[in-house]
């Protein structure tokens, strides 16, 4: 009921910009730039501290960017680019005291446009402009160290598995199965952004389209926990196939994560893809519908987005210490709950559990996932 | 009063007299137009402030009309006798007649029958008007064919050639008890309470010919099908369709939607008929949710707010997928969803959707069973549809969101005139 309050206040906005082409209910105080081939308008020059709200509406005949710029004219405090002609986008950061430079740049060529632009002081304080910087560079640095570590870990116990696999060790590949991947599911979205890598390695039956050749983990899943019946299973000759371009697709993730750079919204986009992944496959129990060790991928999946977080910890605190706090608490009571099921060197199977677990893991995932898909935009700000 | 179970001599029911069996051919047409003159007076006076929508034509309606309001039958066959499906088919032209018009189902109605038999009409649209109901009905490559190949109604020999059985596309997880089906209904209304019934009324018709199979309620018309119509949005959030065929563009009509005559040789029954392909597509709505503006119109390639497609404009702009911006990449990534279903990678192909909204509660984990209830009208869908889909399903990031968990192809039989049924396309 609550609801109706504000639909009621909002709902005359609406109407008066219902002939607009851009009707988000941006608040009254935001500051109108429009960007046209020749100009850049600003509302206003002036803004008092704290959070600024800049609405850039391109009305020029190019591609247009807008920056604000510290004093000195090069150090950027916040950017929002790749606005097509007649398209509006929101730029929102967090500014002290002073005096800054606004550039648009239709065609995105040269310097732009440029005006100056003063915050006044609000008496509200506002942290150093840009001092969670240096946090994020070391946030940065340290998870590609984790990517790296991660991937390399991957391929030692990849190499392991496939050897297993080929000799046709079906216990001992099955043993090593779960804990290979845990390596992978760790890093799941780095791995996922090779699209080429990312299919050939993870694949499930399902997402394949008709004629189309199955490889990777997925694929010797099913042979090592093969259907009751209605299966084939794998020559020897298959297996050493199977088993060779799984080792050298891993080898070439391997080669490609030492030249990644990430951006810190890398990180949190990442950590928030880790869980939905959780919620849409392993609380589903349709990762490994053959093997049935979901929450060994589960559990490598909140491992990789519980350290985006932390490395990202230090610059959330000087923005955000509530959603921090928020998070560490979700973090801690989701181990918990994933704790209960720990059986020896791993977990109990999917399959053991009962619908009434699986629903409460499902709210502990949800209930992390909502608060964590508002870390990129706190720490990036 | 069923005539599935109707004894003969306990009386004639105006359904029989109207339009009968094969034998009674000749009463078929007087029977017809005894129901429109029937529903000529309140059609007339509502057609004014619409609300009737004209069930008898040389296609069928439902395609480009724009009702709210969905609810989808799809049903088995479960006679062997060619005689009791061809009279379903007429007893299901009469109600479906009646109703479209605002009209009780069968003679006496819902109150106006013998008082110690069952209302012939299940009564739950007494006084509800006709909400613009449509009723359209689709047959499936299992009505003339079972799974080995066998002919099961005489029909085999009629079997449309693109009427095939749609291939697993990639992260398919369809339910077989959503998907196929011998027969469909679409009903469609501006009132979810009337499509119900009209949905409800037939089954009941087909007690002991037909059962039913699977039934989706859907809401909130995605994809306008009219010029005059505002694009809906999807549980996205975002605007669906608007690059739609719309019922004003006839010529796109006939090239991309209605089957044409000569287009198969084996089936011209089915010329000014179409394909209907259902899709039950889940969105995972609660990641989604947790997905940056930013992400969702790179996924999309249109703003939310106004629909207009990255590369700038307003929503009707044509896309520009050469457009660039830093670093030399596209403003419309190359997996975006407006990209892949554009008509310029898929060999010119265009399909008209009018997809519905729908939820059926929630899933057990907390979570809303909801998503888009797909359905697209195609003159041929192995050229227009399957390349389509296994491009989007392979390539589209916004797979991450959905799963397929429902499919059915049905031919859309040809409009039905004044006077004929939905059997003739079929048996005559």
């Amino acid at each position: 009921m609550n609801r109706s309050i504000p639909i009621l206040v909002v709902a005359p906005l609406v109407l008066l910009a219902a002939c607009t082409d851009n009707d988000t209910a941006s608040g009254s105080d935001s500051i109108a730039v429009t960007s046209t081939d020749d100009a850049c308008r600003l509302s206003t020059t002036e803004a008092p501290s704290g959070n600024l709200v800049f609405d850039v509406t391109n009305d020029g005949s190019e591609v247009t960017e807008f920056y604000l710029l510290a004093e000195d004219g090069l150090r950027i405090i916040g950017e929002v680019e790749n606005i097509g002609p007649g398209l509006t986008r929101q730029l929102v950061v967090t500014a002290g005291p002073g005096t800054y430079v606004t550039a648009c740049k239709p065609g995105m060529a040269g310097d732009g446009i440029r005006n100056e632009f003063t915050v006044t002081d609000s008496g509200s304080a506002v942290g150093p402009t840009g001092a969670a910087g240096d946090l994020l560079q070391s946030a940065t640095e340290q998870y590609h160290e984790f990517v790296e570590h991660e991937a390399e870990d991957l391929l030692e116990k990849t190499e392991e598995f496939a050897a297993l696999y080929t000799a046709g060790d079906d216990d001992g590949a099955r043993a090593m199965y779960a804990d290979a991947r845990t390596h992978w599911e760790r890093i799941e979205p780095v791995a996922e952004s090779f699209g080429d890598l990312d299919p050939r390695l993870d694949l499930r039956e399902a997402d394949l389209a008709e004629g189309e050749a199955w490889t990777g983990w997925h694929r010797i899943e099913k042979d090592l926990w093969p259907p009751a019946d209605g299966y084939t299973a794998a020559t020897a000759d298959e297996r050493a196939t199977l088993a060779d371009q799984l080792v050298a697709d891993t080898k070439e993730l391997v080669e490609r994560v030492e030249d990644l750079t990430f951006t810190p919204d890398q990180l949190g986009n990442g950590a928030k893809e880790l869980l939905d992944e959780v919620a849409t496959g392993k609380v589903t129990g349709e990762e490994e519908i053959w093997s049935h060790t979901d929450l060994w991928d589960f559990q490598a999946n909140v491992d990789g987005a519980r350290i985006a977080f932390e490395v990202l910890e230090p610059a959330l605190r000087t923005k955000d210490d509530a959603l921090a706090e928020e998070l560490k608490t979700r973090f801690a009571e989701l181990q918990a709950l994933l704790d209960q099921y720990r059986d020896g060197d791993g977990f109990v199977l999917y399959t053991d559990l009962s619908a009434d677990q699986v629903k409460e893991l499902s709210d502990a995932v949800n209930a992390l996932s909502e608060p964590l898909s508002r870390l990129t935009a706190a720490v990036v700000l | 009063m069923n005539t599935g179970t109707a004894a003969p001599g306990s009386g004639i029911s105006r359904r029989r007299l109207l339009v009968g069996g094969a034998g009674l051919a000749g009463a078929g047409a007087a029977g017809a137009l005894a129901v429109a003159s029937l529903a000529g007076g309140d059609a007339a006076a509502q057609a004014t402030g619409g609300g009737v929508v004209p069930f008898h034509g040389v296609h069928q309606a439902g395609v480009v009309t724009r009702q709210d309001r969905l609810y989808f039958a799809s049903f088995d066959v479960i006679t062997d006798d060619p005689g009791e499906l061809h009279r379903l088919l007429d007893d299901w032209t009469v109600a479906a007649a009646q109703m479209t018009a605002g009209l009780e189902a069968g003679e006496y109605g819902a109150v106006g029958g013998p008082y110690l038999a069952p209302p012939e009409d299940t009564g739950e649209a007494l006084g509800l008007p006709a909400a613009n109901l449509t009723i359209t009905v689709g047959v499936g490559r299992s009505l003339f064919v079972d799974g080995d190949g066998r002919d099961r109604f005489g029909l085999a020999a009629r079997l449309p050639s693109a009427l095939i059985d749609l291939p697993h596309f990639p992260a398919d997880d369809l339910d077989p008890a959503r998907s196929g089906g011998d027969l469909c209904v679409q009903a469609c209304a501006d009132d979810p309470q009337v499509a119900f019934h009209a949905v409800r009324n037939l089954a009941r018709i087909g007690f002991g010919v037909v059962s039913l199979r699977w039934s989706q309620l859907g809401f909130g018309r995605t994809s306008s099908t009219s010029t005059s119509q505002a694009t809906p949005r999807n549980l996205f959030g975002f605007k669906d369709g608007t690059a739609n065929i719309k019922a004003e563009e006839v010529e796109e009509l006939d090239t991309h939607v209605w089957v044409q005559p000569g287009d198969d040789p084996g089936a011209e029954w089915l010329a000014g008929g179409s394909y209907l392909v259902a899709r039950r597509i889940n969105m995972h709505i609660e990641t989604w949710d947790r997905t940056s503006l930013a992400e969702q119109e790179t996924i999309v390639g249109r703003t939310k707010g106004s629909g207009a497609p990255l590369s700038g404009g307003d929503e009707f702009t044509e896309p520009d997928f050469a457009v660039t911006g830093r670093d030399d990449q596209t403003l419309i990534a190359e997996r975006s969803h407006v990209r892949l279903a554009h008509p310029t990678v898929n060999g010119g192909a265009r399909m008209l959707r009018r997809g519905y909204n729908f939820t059926d509660g929630s899933d057990g984990l907390g979570r809303l069973d909801a998503g888009l209830f797909f359905i697209a009208f195609v003159r041929d869908p192995r050229i227009q549809y399957v390349p389509m889909q296994t491009n989007l399903s392979r390539h589209d990031v916004m797979m991450e969101y959905l799963v397929h968990t429902g499919s059915a192809l049905f031919a859309a039989l040809p409009g039905v005139p004044d006077g004929g049924s939905f059997a003739d396309a079929l048996f005559d």
